[in-house]
């Protein structure tokens, strides 16, 4: 039987860009102006462009977390965020989390807590976390679990990540 | 100072870790570097008739597309496809040619100056095929599998189905209770967080240096050199970090060819990502229908055991594992017998996956003993007891150490057991139904051959360096740990290189055979660096350590120390100094010590409890208790993360993970991880593991590895718990509520 792909043919390749757009954002204190094909996310902008691969690109679907960042202090996907939607944004990723070469308390805690194992989920487990404390709703380890549901850890450091959460937040 | 082997030590690269410093594979760059996109095959089996790149090249800032029509030269023989853990067969050729072996299968990378030009083009690359019917449903192969053959060479028999012992049929058609049930575990994927990917870099030499995910830089370098035709010194493999593997990383990966081609064509550096939905064309776990009959006397004995197995591999290859052999093993039985058959599909070959054949087999094992103890009423602990053995059952071989006993008493005092109501459905918490359920679980402890190098400086600071990986497993800490402890040095002075295929040779990440091997490595050639330092230190005008024995002088806090005087010692750096020795180095190869006269394996008691809402069919497990006898735990904070992640990986078998495939098109339908379901935070609450203290003498540290036991046995406690909530017993994994709320089966 012959057979062929059978889904429409995409629009014609007029070059495959749609121009490029301008913007600038401030990343971890840094204002970087930048001239984007308007089909980056901003976390290929951060990875490839701006060589911040501390943010990490686990399923490019917004279904894994890996890539979680602060935008204006709250915590969003950077891979289903297209980057010219922030322009003028805030962003903070875990390259911008320690002050003064002193961890932020969630990375300290952590390493305390071994709430890793290969470390791919690490930056978007704490970008998130940093995000859900902002937030101030969850208050028990349940809350937190239900809270950080979107952040996926294959290595399964689930419980070691809700204690040093809790650590951070200064829960008993 | 107190010795690290043993205690809670943080990981030492939590910092890099924690802060984003730590580089994954597709996280290297290089000047002028390209990007690719994959395009794979939409059928399941056929050839390409004709393929279209025409769009794809318009595209503004595409290089190239290659294809198997115009791909720079690749071996033309199987062997050169052979990688060192490929089974036996036929292995995949990457844009070898138009031949279509599995829905997925690369057929054109398109390289461009960006990634979304790249991934904009693939999407526009049309093929033609011709195709043929494929089969991809393990059921309608069940019958016509090809049987697994009687074991020729010792790698054979680590695999294949163990003998037959004693007369199972009689003494079944004798037992006063027996249990004939047929269990089922779907394909699974790994799914690492972190993408397959490959970084290749072509040096100002031209040599091709490649960052790659996987668990074998060796493997990789050795592979893409045949494969490629190139020198061994051509080709660097690099993975110093690796976002996880599970036992997908163990053979090379199609996307390695796949960048090393590109380089190679265009004479630049290139990456290639796989997508998620891609890398559910990298290896799997193998659905698995098994049947077990097990046979026992009225008192809670064993009497016999017939454990039939049918998996799934491709047609190119035949993958199996011991699956049937764990139930022949486990529990004191006279009589045994096992048969495995293939089924084999359209599909890419199986691999390991954590815990491969002892999460499969162990549990439909471990399910059969729990239905069997219910026919008895029996508890289910007591009649494992009733059932235990101290020797190796296939070859009555005494254990090197097995401490299951242990984990049976130590989990059931921390899991509160005995408070257990024993008939099911009996246990309430407000409107949901509580169940308590045990397993067993058992894996091997392997060792390998491993070569280690140190380099001591006489400034105090040691290099350790091996080619192994680091897969998350805490590789890199335990050996930091050790290489301190044996040469009396502070953790912060001694580093360690490693995932670097230029490095001292190591096998493969897997099996959980590094910890032991590398640690027994290091103490090794830490040990021949002791007696180069004393042999200086003899050289020293009135050394306090003249006349001391070799092996009564141990390294301390930067000093060589007689151990029966402490008074007698002379600083490292002294004896160094003293014969103007910068540094001593030492590289040395270590053998696992031939001891076949014992059986050498892990053991572990798992205790689950889950809640069921009987409304919905909703699941929960609430709690866990894994009590673990492997040896001595060099680290118990990361030992402890690995068990953790074994439990959780448990869960995620007992009540998440399946691939689903869509048999018309032979092509997997939930390839994402919105469909295809991994425990998330909210399904895994409390669990606690505990280290069975357990001396062994197989290897100078005694140590057994701790990466695969974890999850065996997890499923069965989970089902079997299922089971003592609902009454319901589903044999066919993962319990959804559907089938919970369905007849029970
Ligand atoms: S990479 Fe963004 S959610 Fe997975
Ligand atoms: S630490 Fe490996 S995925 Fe979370």
């Amino acid at each position: 039987m012959i057979s062929s792909d059978d889904s429409d043919p995409p629009a014609p390749a007029s070059g495959g860009s749609a121009g490029s757009v301008s913007l600038a954002v401030m990343v971890n204190g840094t204002r970087y102006p930048l001239t984007l094909d308007p089909r980056c996310t901003l976390l290929d902008v951060l990875r490839e462009q701006l060589d911040l691969t501390g943010t990490k690109k686990g399923c490019d679907h917004g279904q894994c977390g890996a890539c979680t960042i602060l935008v204006d202090g709250r915590r969003v996907l950077a891979c289903l965020t297209l980057a010219v939607m922030k322009d003028g944004a805030n962003i903070t990723t875990i390259e911008g989390l320690a002050k003064d070469g002193v961890l932020h308390p969630l990375q300290q805690a952590f390493i305390e807590h071994d709430a890793f194992q290969c470390g791919y989920c690490t930056p978007g487990q704490i970008c998130s976390a940093v995000g859900l404390i902002a937030e101030g709703r969850a208050q028990t380890a349940d809350e937190i679990r239900e809270s950080m549901s979107g952040n996926i850890c294959r290595c399964g450091a689930y419980p070691n990540i809700v204690a040093a959460i809790q650590q951070a937040m200064g829960l008993p | 100072m107190a010795p690290y082997i043993g205690t809670a030590t943080s990981r030492v690269d939590g910092l890099a870790k924690v802060t984003g410093t730590a580089k994954y594979a597709a996280e290297y760059n290089a000047p002028g570097l390209a990007h690719a996109s994959m395009v794979g095959a939409t059928i399941a089996k056929g050839r390409i008739t004709r393929i279209d790149t025409t769009a794809a090249l318009r595209v503004d800032g595409v290089i190239t597309v290659l294809t198997h029509e115009n791909r720079p030269p690749l071996a033309d023989n199987d062997q050169a496809y052979n990688d060192d853990v490929a089974p036996e067969g036929t292995p995949f050729r990457p844009l070898y040619d138009g031949r279509i072996i599995f829905n997925g299968q690369p057929i054109a990378l398109v390289v461009a100056n960006t990634l979304e030009a790249a991934r904009f083009a693939a999407s526009l690359v049309r093929a033609d095929y011709l195709t043929e019917p494929h089969v991809t449903d393990i059921h309608t192969k069940r019958d016509r599998g090809l049987a697994v053959k009687d074991p020729i060479t010792p790698l054979d028999a680590l695999f294949a189905p163990p003998k037959q012992r004693g007369a199972p049929g009689p003494a079944l058609d004798g037992a006063d209770v027996r249990h004939d049930g047929e269990y089922y575990v779907p394909i699974e994927h790994h799914n690492p967080m972190e993408p397959f990917a490959s970084t290749a870099v072509v040096e100002s030499d031209g040599r091709l240096t490649i960052y790659d995910k996987t668990q074998g830089v060796q493997n990789v370098q050795r592979y893409l050199c045949s494969v490629l035709g190139l020198k061994q010194d051509d080709v660097r493999v690099i993975s110093t970090f690796v976002g996880g593997a599970f036992g997908v990383g163990l053979r090379p990966q199609f996307q390695a060819v796949l960048a090393a081609l590109a380089a190679r064509a265009l004479g630049r550096s290139v990456r290639v990502v796989l997508t998620r939905q891609q890398m559910y064309v990298l290896g799997y776990r193998p659905a698995m229908i098994q049947r077990i009959v097990v046979g026992a006397n009225a008192n809670g004995t064993l009497n016999a055991i017939t454990h039939d197995a049918v998996t799934v591999t491709s047609q190119h290859e035949n993958y199996y594992r011991q699956e049937t052999g764990w139930s022949g093993l486990l529990y004191s039985c006279a009589n045994a017998k096992y048969a495995h058959r293939l089924a084999k599909l359209d599909l890419p070959t199986a691999c390991d996956m954590r815990g491969p054949s002892a999460a499969t087999g162990v549990y439909a094992l471990e399910c059969a003993m729990d239905e069997l103890a219910a026919a008895l009423k029996i508890d289910p602990v007591e009649l494992r007891l009733r059932c235990y053995s101290d020797r190796d059952q296939h070859d009555n071989r005494p254990y090197s150490s097995k401490a299951l006993r242990e984990c049976y008493h130590q989990g059931a005092e921390a899991f509160g057991w005995h408070t257990r109501n024993p008939e099911p459905r009996a246990m309430r918490d407000g409107s949901e139904l509580v169940g308590w359920g045990m397993a067993s679980g058992v894996w091997d402890a392997f060792q390998a051959a491993i070569t280690v190098r140190i380099r001591l400086s006489a400034n105090g600071h040691a290099e350790v360096a091996c080619a192994t990986s680091d897969i998350g497993t805490g590789t890199a800490t335990v050996m930091t740990q050790v290489a301190a402890d044996m040469l009396g040095l502070p953790l912060d002075s001694v580093s360690v290189l490693l995932g670097d295929s230029t490095l001292p040779a190591s096998p493969v990440e897997g099996g959980s055979w590094i910890a032991a091997s590398v640690s027994n490595g290091i103490a090794a050639t830490a040990d021949a660096i002791r007696k180069e330092l004393l042999r200086l230190a003899a050289l020293m005008p009135d050394s306090s350590l003249s006349g001391t024995e070799a092996d009564d002088v141990g390294l301390v806090d930067g000093m060589l120390v007689s151990r029966r005087d402490n008074a007698r010692a002379v600083s490292i750096a002294d004896a160094m100094r003293h014969s103007a020795v910068d540094q001593i180095e030492r590289e040395i190869t270590t053998n696992p010590i031939e001891d076949a006269a014992r059986a050498h394996n892990t053991h572990s008691a798992v205790f689950a409890e889950v809640k069921v809402d009987e409304q919905l069919g909703v699941i929960r497990v609430t709690r866990v208790v894994s009590a673990i006898a492997a040896g001595r735990i060099v680290n118990t904070k990361t030992a402890t993360s690995q068990i953790l992640g074994g439990v959780v990986w448990g869960i995620g078998m007992a009540l998440h993970e399946e691939t689903a495939i869509d048999h018309r098109f032979g092509r997997v339908m939930n390839a994402n991880f919105a469909e295809y379901h991994v425990p998330v935070h909210a399904d895994v609450h409390n669990i606690k593991v505990i280290f069975v203290d357990e001396a062994d003498d197989s290897n100078p540290l005694g140590i057994k590895g701790v990466g695969e036991i974890g999850i065996v046995g997890v499923a069965a406690a989970i089902a079997n718990a299922v089971h003592h909530a609902t009454g319901k017993r589903v044999r066919d994994l993962p319990i959804t509520l559907d089938k919970l709320l369905g007849k029970p089966s």
